[in-house]
């Protein structure tokens, strides 16, 4: 398809390949991702969701397959080249953000994902002024602390901060690692209104990991359950609106245990 | 007494730029680099031995400082492209730079007497040398400072405080970290030899041994700096480097005064540094046993 974002053809990865804990994480795993499309992945532990995300990201090589961004295939990229289309919020806060340096040296950093960068200064005047305008739509009060360092934010504050710097520069695609999961309920409530809110504005290509069903089947045009490396379901659009959790439950039980059920 | 002030103050101030780049290693790139005992010497080696064979003493040291440079970017090749440990990378540099320098030098030790160095000058000046090379030293501590300061704040000096920060983070955001590592080592260690370079034509010899220890006395002046100041700042971080090392310089010039030998220097110096970093290890323990008695 020509409107394709991002594809994934026939991806294999092997873990500790000729060993006894061979794991096939990804098993001849394709996946076509429409531009705009908001994809919520699902899947029990070890199902392959987060090496999913790590081989599009570039932060695992597959073994086999074809990685393809907008038209250009991107397969052998390292992570840091990878930065020019992907944006990622990982599920710890700490993660995102570098906790020593301030607020608006992190704004400052993402501004500039995967663009070349020189021996300018780097938060000037102008981008100060800038970034307090960006900071106030979250509505935490972080536009009067630019100067703090992000390790005094909160868990919750922190994930916020992550999020809006995805932003500053548009990703072809962005990534979303079970980002609300280390955050309190209201907390995670809040962060994932934010998440569908500038999803839907600037129109963002998103796979979203989530291990919370009713997350999965709320935001979202597109779900996808994989199982042992492979797509298991794959539903979108009307269909995916008239999905419950109890009817995953009971066709897919079976294969998805531990807390994706316990979340439910 | 008096008398140990300008001497303490001349080589604090001359060993802060080795302070400085220990900073930026130990401390902004969390990269326990240990090439320093090595380089500081070869800035040392390569600035004696042109002077020697008539090299005017500018472009000496300017050489000195390129070759710190390839010293630090090869020991961060080690470490990031070869996939060595950083701290077993810095021992490897450090050792070959041994038998490097004596090469440079082609023995174990160059004099410089009857050389024009870059202090050379200030010797034909009719007052006493104490004051105008304290001076100079003074110059060229906080324009490193500075300069180190300004980079720190540009675009890619971001970048290098995020590498040793958070980097995963960074790496996502599209830096290559390997790169920034191996840039920020060749930067530390460029400073470094330029102190060893300086301080070779200040005493007026250059000898394979001066870099002996140099680790550990940096750490020391970071740590001294960092207890007095409590920097939460790069601004503040290099400041404290600064400070620390004159205060350093002076605490050993004291103790010297007070019958502590020579070769006990090393001894009392590392003990410092054991000191300073059992504090927080034994002080958490305590506060551990506290709290399970409840207290």
């Amino acid at each position: 398809m020509a409107d394709n974002m991002l594809t994934l053809k026939k991806i294999t990865k092997i873990f500790n390949q000729g060993t006894q804990d061979e794991k096939r994480a990804l098993d001849n795993f394709s996946l076509e991702v429409a531009k705009s499309d908001f994809i919520t992945i699902i899947g029990s532990n070890g199902a392959g969701k987060t090496t999913l995300l790590n081989a599009i990201a570039g932060t695992i090589a597959p073994d086999e397959g074809q990685l393809i961004v907008h038209g250009q295939d991107v397969t052998r990229w390292p992570d840091f080249k990878m930065a020019r289309h992907i944006s990622r919020v990982f599920q710890s806060p700490t993660m995102g953000t570098a906790g020593e340096m301030t607020i608006e040296e992190n704004l400052c950093m993402a501004e500039l994902r995967g663009k070349k960068r020189g021996l300018k200064w780097g938060v000037t005047g102008n981008r100060r002024t800038r970034y307090k305008e960006i900071l106030k739509v979250l509505d935490l009060g972080l536009e009067d602390r630019l100067k703090q360092s992000v390790g005094m934010l909160s868990g919750g504050q922190r994930q916020s901060l992550t999020l809006l710097m995805t932003t500053l520069a548009l990703p072809r695609v962005l990534l979303l690692d079970e980002h609300t999961a280390a955050l309190d309920p209201r907390t995670a409530a809040k962060v994932m209104d934010l998440t569908d809110s500038m999803v839907r504005e600037n129109k963002l290509t998103t796979l979203m990991v989530t291990h919370n069903m009713n997350q999965a089947l709320k935001y979202g045009n597109r779900m996808v359950m994989l199982h042992q490396g492979k797509v298991q379901l794959d539903i979108q659009g009307e269909e995916k609106k008239k999905m419950t959790v109890a009817e995953i439950i009971a066709e897919f039980g079976q294969t998805l245990k531990d807390e994706t059920l316990l979340s439910a | 007494m008096l008398y140990i002030i300008p001497i303490s103050l001349e080589q604090g101030l001359a060993y802060a730029l080795v302070a400085l780049g220990i900073a930026l290693t130990f401390r902004i790139l969390a990269f326990p680099d240990l090439t320093v005992d090595g380089s500081f010497p070869l800035g040392g080696a390569v600035a004696a031995r042109l002077i020697f064979d008539g090299v005017d003493p500018v472009t000496s040291t300017l050489i000195a400082m390129s070759a710190g440079f390839i010293a630090g970017c090869l020991t961060g090749i080690f470490a990031t492209k070869f996939k060595i440990n950083s701290l077993l990378a810095g021992i490897l540099m450090m050792t070959i730079l041994y038998s490097v320098n004596l090469r440079i030098m082609g023995r174990a030790n160059i004099p410089l007497l009857n050389r024009s160095t870059l202090f050379t000058t200030i010797e034909t000046w009719d007052i006493s040398r104490d004051i105008p090379v304290i001076i100079f030293f003074l110059v060229v501590a906080a324009l490193c400072k500075i300069l180190i300061d300004v980079f720190l704040h540009t675009e890619y000096g971001l970048a290098l405080r995020a590498t040793g920060d958070n980097e995963q983070m960074i790496r996502s955001l599209g830096v290559n970290t390997d790169t920034a590592t191996i840039f920020g080592l060749g930067l530390s260690n460029t400073m470094v030899a330029l102190a060893g370079a300086l301080i070779a034509q200040d005493q007026g010899f250059s000898d394979v041994g001066m870099g002996i220890g140099m680790i550990v006395a940096g750490l020391a002046s970071i740590i001294i700096g960092e207890a007095l100041f409590k920097p939460t700042t790069v601004v503040r971080l290099t400041f404290a480097a600064v400070i620390g090392s004159v205060v350093y310089r002076f605490i050993i010039a004291l103790g010297m005064r007070l019958g502590l030998a020579p070769t006990d220097l090393k001894m009392a110096t590392g003990l410092m540094v054991v000191i300073a970093l059992a504090i927080p290890a034994i002080r958490g323990k305590r506060e551990k046993k506290l709290k399970l008695r409840g207290v």
